[in-house]
């Protein structure tokens, strides 16, 4: 009985701990390298991962941006949206940040500094292309994952992830 | 006689339907084909008789990817025309989803930059859907082999589409010097970064 309390108590500190750790860090673009896109592709966790590709030149990603948003605020809960901005890392400062707080954009908002992409693009999946926008969800748990390279409509990230969430 | 052609056309629409997947690849021989110019004339891989090959490169006025290579493509033209490689570009946006990919602006944007190269509108996509372009800009290096034109690369210009000199791998570059040197393409296939092809409904 005793250690199922601590256990509990030992949970919920865990869990307290971590939440403001989550509200202080709030860079509002982080530059990542290569390793830290690997980090993403590769978290292991509950909530399945929706990453989106996307950039402040591409009119078709800026587009289906809201619909990101709606997720990552309504279903935080069961849901991690990451946006990777493929813009270019001098240009972070002059239309990325601009870009995040004017949309005041709330999901986690990565910038991937890899300019080289066939080195990387791969491991995002092997049949992407290399236009945008492109959005990958992945299930740690299961290993179940679906890539798309194309532009989303209202709606479908819904459908798409009714696969995913049981 | 009726389920016959019934049959039959059910069987056209799905070799239309596979066609349509199917795209070039290195090795393939390049289909030709007849596309018009910034200056009103029609144009095909025929038409230059010297050509020994193409740079034929899918490209547009608009996507910023397309923007960052235009120096680029015309620093191969001058590089290659010569030894027989010209560069040949083919415009594949439908306008009514780019607007700023209309006949006329290409136009304007080949007279702004001064292109030395064709610069042809794929009208119905045909070709763009033939080859089985997805990016712009994409590039395919042709490569003259008795009648036909085959196709020795497919994929990006460099490494770096930000900084031309901070480039570390000429993809396009490294296939003509190959061809020209009689040696092998090393690298024939890369990913082409850059934007969606705008396809019309």
């Amino acid at each position: 009985m005793t250690k199922k309390i601590t256990l509990l108590t030992l949970i919920f500190l865990t869990f307290y701990a971590c939440s403001p750790k989550l509200e202080e860090s709030e860079e509002l673009v982080e530059v990542i390298k290569i390793d830290g896109l690997k980090e993403i592709l590769t978290t292991k966790s509950d909530d399945i991962q929706v990453i989106n590709f996307w950039a402040t030149w591409c009119a078709p990603c800026i587009k289906e941006l809201p619909y990101f948003e709606e997720l990552n605020a309504k279903r935080s809960d069961e849901l991690d949206v990451t946006l990777i901005s493929l813009d270019f890392v001098d240009e972070v400062e002059k239309k990325v940040i601009p870009f995040v707080e004017k949309r005041e954009l709330k999901s986690r908002i990565v910038l991937l500094d890899e300019i080289d992409y066939n080195s990387w693009i791969d491991t995002v999946d092997p049949s992407w292309s290399g236009a945008i926008p492109a959005t990958l969800i992945v299930n740690s748990t299961t290993g179940q994952r679906k890539f798309l390279e194309k532009e989303l409509e209202e709606g479908e990230l819904e459908e798409i992830l009714k696969e995913f969430i049981n | 006689m009726y389920i016959k052609s019934l049959i039959f056309s059910m069987f056209l629409l799905l070799a239309g339907a596979t066609s349509e997947k199917y795209a070039l690849e290195v090795g393939d021989t390049a289909m030709d084909f007849e596309l018009k110019n910034v200056d009103g004339k029609m144009l095909s891989l025929k038409s230059n008789k010297d050509a020994k090959g193409y740079i034929l490169v899918f490209t547009c006025n608009t996507c910023p990817y397309s923007q960052m290579y235009e120096d680029r493509l015309i620093a191969l033209h001058e590089k290659y025309a010569d030894k027989g490689y010209p560069v040949f570009a083919v415009q594949p946006n439908s306008p009514e989803k780019s607007p700023g990919d209309s006949y006329p602006k290409m136009q304007e944007r080949a007279k702004e930059k001064g292109f030395p190269f064709p610069y042809v509108m794929d009208e119905t996509q045909e070709v763009t859907s033939a080859y089985g372009a997805t990016n712009t800009p994409h590039v395919y290096v042709l490569n003259k082999e008795g009648n036909d034109f085959k196709i020795a690369y497919i994929g990006a210009i460099d490494n770096n589409s930000r900084n031309a000199s901070a480039a570390t791998r000429h993809y396009v570059q490294e296939a003509i010097d190959g061809l020209i040197g009689g040696a092998d393409v090393e690298t024939t296939k890369t990913k082409a970064i850059g934007c969606t092809i705008k396809w019309a409904n």
